[in-house]
């Protein structure tokens, strides 16, 4: 198999097992496996982005989604969890608004995508508009620290502010 | 090399089982995992684009969407705690007061 080959394949794995994952996470009753059910479909995103050659994307996805913000989450899972609420309705009586919603977003963003590849859009630009190499983690970086530096501290002050959020929320009331 | 228009597909799919999972539980927590399915799907789009284009701003702004969904991950968590302490409940039909 060449190369191109093998990255088709594990684009349509990864597709459907993120896929399957999320409609998995939605409609299992269980929070617990609903909140495993999430990390797989993180994790195949993760493969998605490995087959798009974003390394650092990649690394980034498993260390601090699935290592950090899942953690995070069944942490809460099992300090809030009750048996009670498993014998409670899980669904809300909304799944017509659901299905419409559902209905008239997936046209609208479906059409645009349509759309797109008929104007030619979607087609590979003969004039690139920059150069990104194979290996990209050392321009991923010095775009972070050159062009975007202060996108980057301002997102610092925001990790703080949650900091701080996060702990107001959590205290007892004095 | 797979065409784009597959990857924006595969996004739009993850957006759209997000906002039913949004819509139609009524755990806050799950509520929360499926803006989680949100964020991912967005990024999948600014990854795709920034291959298609053959330029890195896309991934540093997937960086950037990642950051977001960490921050509001704790603050939403904290948001839960603070709640099922004054509830008992995790169910989104009960958050009718802003002040207990």
């Amino acid at each position: 198999m060449t190369p191109q080959q093998i990255s088709q394949i594990a684009f349509y794995f990864f597709a459907g097992l993120a896929v399957l994952g999320a409609i998995l996470t939605v409609t299992v009753r269980n929070v617990v496996h609903s909140a495993i059910f999430l990390i797989t479909s993180l994790l195949a995103t993760a493969g998605i982005f490995l087959t798009l050659g974003a390394q650092f994307v990649f690394a980034v996805q498993i260390i601090l989604y699935v290592g950090g913000i899942m953690v995070l989450f069944i942490f809460v899972i099992m300090l809030v969890n009750l048996d009670v609420a498993l014998h409670q309705l899980q669904f809300n009586r909304q799944k017509w608004v659901a299905l419409l919603l559902a209905l008239a977003l997936g046209s609208q963003l479906g059409f645009a995508v349509w759309f797109a590849r008929e104007q030619g859009v979607l087609d590979i630009p003969s004039g690139r508009a920059g150069t990104l190499s194979p290996q990209n983690v050392e321009q991923f970086g010095q775009a972070l620290f050159e062009k975007y530096a202060l996108p980057f501290e301002i997102a610092s002050v925001l990790l703080l502010v949650a900091l701080i959020g996060a702990v107001v929320m959590t205290k007892k009331r004095a | 090399m797979v065409p784009i228009g597959h990857y924006l597909f595969l996004s739009l799919a993850l957006f759209i089982i997000g906002v039913i999972g949004v819509v139609t539980r009524r755990n806050v927590i799950i509520i929360l995992m499926s803006i989680e399915l949100i964020l991912n799907a967005v990024n999948i789009n600014l990854v795709a684009f920034s291959r298609h284009w053959a330029n890195i701003d896309g991934q540093l702004f997937s960086l950037f969407i990642i950051t977001d969904a960490a921050a509001e991950a704790a603050v939403g968590l904290g948001i839960i705690i603070a709640f099922f302490k004054n509830r008992e409940t995790l169910l989104a039909d009960e958050m009718d007061l802003l002040k207990f």
